[in-house]
């Protein structure tokens, strides 16, 4: 991800800050991550290089952790912040076509960030509400029952444009849709691919 | 040998003590405190074993695949972990073990990318002298195969690493953090996506990696291999 002006000097000074607050103690390397995920929402390369310096321990093993724990991102939160369920009812019912159909119309794969930061796109474990199934949360929103043809309706509402070649390619999808072959996800997988 | 067993062994130094412990019927004179893998292997008695390296003082035992049953101890254990005592009585094959070594070995082969014929490790392999020593197929019958289709890294000189053959044993992370004391290389993600990588995931020629081939020669299969 690349970074905008001043970000850089942003992110150094917070690390900064962080780091003075915890002993350089490479057992002190998750509470240090979780404090500068806390101020920066993500992790940047540039913080976990700092963090690594400071715990005296290879930046590859602090990239380790960061990539080891959900609870870690490395890419800055979108304007946007679009969670697909993956939870066992969502997954079952086609959450991971959802999924596609995001990272197909946003250009980014599951946990990025669009280049203009009005997008980020995640998976969540079960948001609670199974009976809805599959549920996307868009910006802490649930978004219930969501086929495929829904995503597009989703990002045009927070004003994506999508172009008419894209749309085109949609419209194949949807003329499988209205017949609503509803939780025969098998049967979805083909088309939806 | 002693030093690094030193936690297990309050008998460090030159005299060390010696103990007698039974494998398979035969008796053998082994250092008190020697992890029973390397006592084992040193003394001929082959059990199959892909993570461990013996200068490692807690080992990952994350391979799975060398347990051995130990009489007096309910479950077979892994003989990586295992500090020799006297008395010991072990056994390296029963109906328990060939079940766990077969099935442990047949999920690493069924995200192992199975091309001998082309792979540079052909003949050196682990996993062929594993197959051979136990009688196993290097093939996948039970399991659905999943390949993983990371590309290959050839961007060091004289080495490459392939994420399709890697055993995920870290013995590279190892060598590389503590042996080299480069830290180049660690392992990241996890579940069907963990691979060993460098910061950012980066190329190998990118990184801060040396390029000292140290890595390739602790990788037990053909993941990280010399350049023909």
């Amino acid at each position: 991800m690349e970074l905008m002006e001043g970000e850089l000097e942003q992110i150094q000074s917070v690390v900064a800050e962080v780091l003075k607050k915890f002993d350089s103690d490479s057992e002190q390397l998750l509470p240090i991550l979780q404090a500068v995920q806390g101020r920066l929402g993500y992790l940047p390369r540039e913080a976990m290089k700092m963090v690594a310096a400071a715990v005296e321990i290879p930046e590859v093993d602090v990239y380790s952790v960061g990539t080891f724990y959900n609870q870690f991102r490395l890419n800055p939160p979108g304007k946007n912040q679009i969670k697909v369920c993956m939870g066992t009812a969502c997954h079952m019912t086609g959450g991971n076509i959802i999924m596609d159909s995001f990272e197909r119309r946003l250009e980014i794969e599951e946990g990025e960030t669009t280049k203009d930061r009005e997008f980020s796109l995640e998976r969540v474990a079960c948001v609670g509400c199974c009976a809805l199934a599959p549920v996307v949360l868009v910006n802490d929103e649930v978004e219930a029952k969501v086929r495929p043809t829904r995503v597009d309706g989703i990002l045009l509402g927070l004003g994506k444009e999508l172009n008419r070649k894209k749309t085109e390619v949609g419209t194949e999808d949807k003329a499988q849709d209205p017949a609503e072959p509803k939780d025969i996800p098998a049967q979805e997988e083909g088309d939806a691919r | 040998m002693s030093n690094n067993n030193g936690n297990n062994n309050g008998n460090n130094g030159n005299n060390e003590k010696m103990v007698t412990i039974t494998i398979d019927d035969k008796q053998f004179m082994v250092p008190e405190g020697k992890r029973l893998l390397w006592a084992a292997l040193e003394n001929g008695v082959y059990i199959p074993h892909l993570c461990a390296l013996e200068e490692e003082e807690k080992p990952s035992a994350g391979c799975r695949l060398c347990f051995v049953e130990i009489e007096g101890f309910l479950n077979p254990v892994t003989s990586c972990t295992q500090p020799v005592k006297e008395g010991m009585i072990v056994r390296t094959r029963s109906k328990r073990i060939d079940r766990m070594v077969k099935n442990g070995f047949e999920l690493l082969l069924s995200n192992h990318r199975l091309n001998c014929g082309k792979c540079a490790a052909n003949g050196s392999c682990e996993l062929q002298k594993i197959a051979r020593e136990r009688g196993l197929k290097l093939r996948v019958s039970r399991m659905r195969k999943l390949e993983n289709d990371a590309p290959i890294d050839d961007s060091p000189e004289n080495f490459s690493y392939d994420p399709a053959k890697c055993v995920l044993c870290g013995r590279c992370v190892w060598v590389d953090h503590n042996m080299a004391k480069v830290g180049a290389i660690g392992m990241v993600r996890r579940g069907m996506s963990r691979r060993v990588a460098t910061f950012g995931e980066t190329a190998l020629a990118e990184s801060n990696c040396t390029q000292c081939g140290e890595c390739v020669r602790a990788c037990p299969v053909g993941a990280l291999a010399v350049k023909e």
